[in-house]
């Protein structure tokens, strides 16, 4: 079975070697702190597989976390500048492969949506060949290594290590933004032990006014959205706000329908991750991966539609779940 | 999105018990420093870290337990680092001219702009995610390579060329459509994490029993909405840019005579 864990080595390996080719790049400007930032990036990946079994004490790696947030944020990243093709040479490349270039870009979720949906067919004597909790993720990974090899035959670069050297000027343009959705995660897990979620709970049903159903969507679901922006994901808004309105208010003494309430409920929040630099890989990751000079633009392209998305959101349930 | 699925069920403290307030409003203050720390633009791992050790120590956990998690929470979650994956081979069609190439394609096709083009790939988007093949795009294997430089492609035959204002303009909108279309696609397919988060939550604390289907279907109407909102904005993208785009003329011209003097 190729299991997840296999995909976390593949990445682990991926860190490994950029921070090798920085490390080689003597025209780096922050050559050891890149490299060291990347090279234990990478080893953390591969401890995480001991830390997830159980095997391996949990704290070491949190240390070697604080290290990367002491390398990142302290400007001991740098970015190479790393000599890539020029304008007039892709203009060159492109004239002459033309459309071929566009078959590895597609063979990727080809190959990844194929193998989700086959997936539950492929097994070796009753043993799933991609681990079946993780399918998309393998199925991703598989996707991208066949992707590269689909470009290596096409293209047929000089270098056959180009994808590593091409990919290692993108990754340095991303920078620490790439361990930033990591870091929230944990974040989000320390704001739920520690009770954020109750304070927060204590909150919103302290403000509700009794006895009105507008006045308990409204709360229910604008609280939804904001707290949502406060951890970056529905997920951890949606079982506290359920507790401290959904449930009591709204399905117990509104007799509101349960699926209405509680679907309409969590797409308010979806509007919320649509606004808050907490959902990373949403809203600052693409915005470091094309390279934006605001890293806040593409939040401010959302904006516009996640308020009014947000009151259709509190009309739909307050006209669809009581009747 | 995010594996929080096995989040315990929070228990909520009567909130009659003034005495308990104060401790539990306490750990409000890291979501505070978390708004502050953002909203002054601090690097933002800093201010995560800070949040996280000081919500920590204030909910009574000591160093070890800190330390412990911020390792557990790091092994945990490295699914979110998954897309790296992908960029070797963004890299290397990138390098052989693919945005060049995706330009020129798209800059055959008179009637696209920068705008339709990303209706349209909100709209591949949307359904693709609503029947369950969510993974067939995202920012780092579609909006990167292809759609960014295909709506850039749509503004650069219009205007003749894309000051960096406009380009930043179409970057924010790519990964926009990405995002609502992919938020508000998935929803509608029923085995999507979040409406399986919803099912075993409230079955499990409230003892109904929800089908994950009733949820789905009743995620539709907001899906329609957010279509149509988004697409409309879309729409009015176009003529934005070209606002933008005359507003730029006015000040190049104005700055070249400038210089004639």
């Amino acid at each position: 079975m190729i299991n997840v864990e296999a995909v976390y080595w593949l990445v682990g390996i991926l860190f490994v070697a950029w921070a090798s080719l920085i490390a080689a790049d003597t025209n780096h400007p922050r050559r050891w702190g890149g490299s060291a930032f990347w090279g234990l990036l990478g080893l953390c990946f591969f401890y995480s597989t001991w830390v997830q079994a159980g095997t391996a004490p949990a704290w070491i790696l949190g240390v070697a976390v604080l290290v990367l947030v002491v390398l990142a944020s302290t400007g001991l990243l740098g970015n190479g500048k790393h000599r890539t093709s020029t304008g007039p040479e892709r203009e060159a490349y492109a004239k002459r492969f033309g459309n071929k270039l566009f078959i590895p870009a597609l063979t990727l979720p080809l190959v990844t949506v194929i193998l989700v949906l086959v997936a539950p067919l492929l097994n070796i004597g009753g043993t799933p060949l991609l681990d079946p909790k993780n399918t998309t993720l393998v199925a991703l990974a598989i996707g991208a290594v066949a992707a590269v090899v689909v470009a290596l035959v096409i293209l047929k670069p000089k270098n056959p290590a180009t994808p590593i050297f091409e990919s290692r000027r993108i990754l340095e343009s991303i920078g620490w933004a790439a361990l930033l959705p990591q870091m929230l995660t944990t974040l989000g897990i320390l704001f739920t032990k520690a009770g954020v979620g109750t304070a927060v709970g204590n909150l919103a049903s302290g403000l509700l006014p009794k006895g009105s159903l507008i006045a308990g969507v409204l709360v229910y679901c604008i609280g939804m959205f904001l707290f949502t922006v406060l951890m970056g994901n529905g997920f951890a808004a949606f079982p506290i706000m359920t507790a401290a309105i959904g449930w009591p208010v709204l399905v117990q003494t509104f007799h509101g329908d349960p699926a209405i309430v509680f679907a309409i409920g969590m797409l308010a929040g979806f509007c919320g991750t649509l606004c808050t630099p907490m959902a990373a890989n949403f809203n600052l990751v693409p915005s470091a991966l094309l390279e934006m000079k605001n890293k806040y633009g593409v939040i401010t392209a959302q904006v516009g539609t996640a308020i009014p998305l947000l009151a259709v959101n509190i009309a739909l349930m307050y006209f669809l779940a009581f009747h | 999105m995010t594996d929080l699925t096995d989040a315990p069920a929070p228990t909520l403290k009567d909130p009659s018990r003034v005495p308990w307030e104060g401790i539990v409003m306490l750990v409000l203050i890291g979501v505070l420093l978390v708004i502050v720390g953002f909203a002054i633009r601090l690097n933002p791992l800093i201010v995560v870290t800070v949040a996280g050790i000081v919500t920590a120590l204030l909910g009574g956990m000591n160093p070890a337990q800190i330390l412990e998690s911020f390792g557990t929470g790091f092994a945990s979650s490295r699914s979110v680092t998954i897309f790296v994956a992908v960029l070797p081979v963004v890299g290397i069609i990138e390098f052989f001219g693919l945005q060049e190439q995706a330009k020129t394609l798209i800059g055959r096709l008179a009637k696209l702009t920068a705008g339709r083009v990303l209706i349209g790939y909100l709209a591949v988007r949307q359904i693709t995610a609503a029947v369950g093949l969510t993974s067939i795009g995202g920012h780092a294997q579609t909006v990167r390579p292809l759609v960014f430089p295909m709506a850039e492609g749509a503004a650069l035959r219009r205007y003749g060329h894309v000051p960096e204002k406009i380009s930043e303009k179409i970057k924010g909108h790519a990964a926009g459509a990405d995002n609502v279309g992919v938020f508000f696609g998935e929803d509608v397919f029923v085995a999507v994490g979040s409406i399986l988060l919803i099912t075993t939550f409230v079955d499990t604390t409230y003892h109904l029993h929800l089908e994950p289907l009733q949820l789905a279907l009743w995620a539709i109407p907001t899906a329609i909405a957010a279509f149509l909102i988004h697409g409309f904005r879309l729409l009015r993208l176009d003529k934005q840019l070209d606002k933008e785009y005359r507003e730029f003329e006015l000040t190049a011209q104005k700055e070249t005579a400038g210089e004639a003097k």
